[in-house]
């Protein structure tokens, strides 16, 4: 028997939320708190973390959290990051290290957010940025975002007679956040929790903008029976789809490498938003997926 | 009556909200086969699995929405589940 305890115990995020059954945010956040502790100040900017949080008057934070509208998630993060900056100087909050974590969608990141989040990276403020990763709108049912991936059927690029769904590769955020220079930028996924809540520690002990990309299977969207989330998570990393690194002061380096990569068919076969494709549509994005794995030395 | 700014003064009062109605399939632990690896506490999303008194993991049913991910990730099946009945 185990002697140590593996995860904390403490619960900043309670339960009572509206989130689906299965639901991969809010595992996101849970991990992320369990990890920071009290000592956090979420920014939410518009997305279904946040709708299904805080329907009012009630909140599943247990920590200090704000609201934004969805463009200015980046934006917010770095006021209040400046505010304890000033607040420290007048001796407020000396001996507490206070994280500020924005935890904001893929389209508030990757689409809307963008300029703000650009901006709050160049600047240099000292935040923890989480980009939970569910490849669409989920908030709103399921509209493409540039975060969804080739040939994903969303209801803004539907499957049909003439179209394959989504036509353009998925936008890469962890190597755009890195292109700014920032000290930490990793990519994560909710099945491996043990480097998931590491690449938070890691992240939130680093003095600067730090940015943590997390896929996060989502039940609704991606078409798949609740009790999959973790299972297609950990698939995408076994099948090379979503390769686990992190990037620390410009060095690159791979912190899960599957054994043996797994066939992608597994993976696109238990989703339902990818039920159209055919086996040479597969093989095509398998080439993708390859192609990458080579570039990134996960071969 | 909102509050100025839409503010919640209190903390987690989701807490008031009991899920558990939304269940249609409840996964039932045995403590006997339970090797305690944590799985099902890290991955549940509603953080309804605590650790009792004596170290042992127990199921919150007030909160539970049955997405049954525990039973999934359970490495030796010591989560099984049952359909809900009236």
């Amino acid at each position: 028997m185990m002697d140590k305890k593996q995860f904390p115990r403490e619960e900043y995020f309670a339960p009572g939320h509206r989130g689906c059954a299965g639901c991969g945010a809010s595992i996101v956040a849970r991990m992320a708190l369990k990890t920071t502790g009290r000592d956090t100040i979420v920014v939410n900017s518009t997305s279904c973390l946040e709708v299904f949080t805080t329907p009012y008057p009630e909140s599943a934070w247990r920590v200090p959290w704000i609201h934004t509208a969805f463009e200015c998630g980046g934006a917010v993060a770095s006021g209040i990051e400046r505010a304890i900056k000033a607040l420290k100087k007048r001796g407020k909050y000396k001996d507490r290290k206070l994280v500020v974590m924005p935890i904001i969608g893929d389209g508030g990141t990757a689409d809307i957010g963008f300029q703000a989040l650009s901006g709050a990276l160049e600047r240099g403020h000292d935040i923890v940025y989480i980009m939970y990763d569910n490849e669409a709108y989920m908030n709103t049912g399921v509209q493409r975002s540039s975060s969804t991936p080739l040939f994903a059927s969303a209801t803004t690029a539907p499957a049909g007679k003439v179209s394959k769904g989504e036509d353009n590769p998925k936008k890469d955020m962890a190597m755009i956040a890195a292109a700014h220079g920032i000290p930490y930028v990793a990519t994560a996924c909710i099945s491996y929790p043990e480097d998931f809540m590491r690449k938070v520690k890691k992240a939130s002990d680093i003095e600067g903008p730090t940015f943590i990309h997390v896929l996060q299977p989502c039940t609704i969207g991606w078409g798949y029976s609740t009790e999959n989330t973790i299972k297609i998570g950990r698939l995408a990393v076994e099948t090379g789809l979503f390769p686990l690194y992190e990037i620390e002061n410009g060095e690159f380096k791979i912190t899960y490498k599957p054994a043996k990569r797994k066939p992608l068919k597994e993976y696109i076969r238990m989703q339902k938003r990818y039920r159209h494709l055919t086996d040479e549509d597969i093989e095509i994005l398998q080439k993708h997926i390859d192609e990458k794995c080579r570039l990134l030395g996960l071969e | 009556m909102v509050t100025i700014a839409a503010i919640i003064y209190e903390p987690g009062s989701t807490n008031k909200n009991k899920t558990g109605s939304w269940r249609t399939f409840r996964p039932i632990l045995d403590n006997k086969k339970c090797i305690k690896c944590e799985n099902c506490y890290i991955f549940c999303p509603e953080g309804t699995i605590y650790e009792d008194k004596n170290g042992d993991f127990k199921i919150n049913y007030d909160y539970c929405k049955g997405c049954l991910i525990c039973v999934n990730e359970c490495p030796v099946n010591a989560l099984t589940s049952t359909r809900e009945e009236k």
